[in-house]
């Protein structure tokens, strides 16, 4: 009887190891920007919580992205409706695999982040919001490499 | 209950286009009501668009995509007749899949 009691007890020793195991393994891998984001088709979660750019990169894997001008990124110079801003990016690449829209000034910066597939185009037409004036970054991957295009956006009534 | 995604596929040359508006309040959870109290975050976070049963494009959403988000993308291949679905999961769990044909 008390053999059977301890085994109940050890088992549940060990699950509870093996959870808080687990998780302290992805928390690690989170702060660590090590999530194996690059094996799904989209970016962790966690990404869209970024307070800025520089956060939203290095949750992205501590990325710094090359301007490209094979980058075309579309937006107004002024919003006046920053509840819907247009956005409009346009890839030149032979083979574009990921498109990210991000606004540095958002209480989040990451907005939107597309997963092309092959024989799809890189091209998205989009509306955002946007906060107040703001630098606007199409984060793109195109042949296994990040590159980006930034643009300013002033924006008259910030819609957030 | 949501509404349907409005969608537009249309192919020509090769390519098909489409355009798409889904019908979504998309609150960030950041707006106040008349009465000062926060409107909860409600808001689309996955999407995905299928050319007859094949995923042409996959996105995921934060807060800060516009009410009613609107999208156009293009794809090589595609003929009239053709099914183009868009599906859509947002943060409480609601779904909905929308279809049209391509003309």
């Amino acid at each position: 009887m008390k053999v059977q009691v301890r085994n109940t007890v050890d088992m549940e020793r060990r699950r509870a190891l093996k959870a808080s195991g687990g998780l302290g393994l992805l928390g690690l891998f989170a702060v660590l920007g090590l999530m194996p984001t690059s094996a799904l088709a989209g970016v962790d979660r966690k990404v869209f919580e970024a307070k800025s750019l520089s956060e939203a990169f290095k949750a992205m894997g501590g990325l710094a992205p090359a301007d490209s001008n094979l980058i075309n990124l579309d937006v107004p110079e002024t919003a006046e409706n920053g509840a819907m801003v247009p956005v409009i990016v346009e890839c030149k690449f032979p083979r574009t695999e990921q498109i990210a829209i991000l606004v540095d000034k958002n209480p989040t910066a990451l907005v939107e982040n597309w997963t092309i597939a092959e024989g799809t185009e890189g091209y998205i037409s989009t509306r955002i919001k946007m906060a107040q004036t703001s630098t606007v970054i199409a984060l793109v991957k195109a042949d296994g490499k990040f590159y980006k295009a930034v643009k300013e956006v002033k924006v008259t009534a910030g819609g957030c | 209950m949501s509404n349907p995604t409005k969608i537009r596929a249309s192919a020509a040359n090769g390519i098909t286009e489409v355009r798409a508006l889904m019908q979504h309040e998309m609150e960030t959870g950041r707006r106040k009501d008349e009465s000062g109290n926060l409107v909860p975050a409600w808001y689309i976070t996955d999407i995905k668009v299928q050319h007859n049963g094949r995923t042409v494009l996959e996105g995921q959403f934060g807060t800060s995509v516009s009410k009613n988000p609107f999208l156009v993308f293009r794809f090589k291949g595609g003929t009239a007749g053709d099914k183009l679905a868009i599906s859509w999961a947002d943060n409480r769990g609601e779904k909905r899949s929308d279809e049209v044909a391509i003309s």
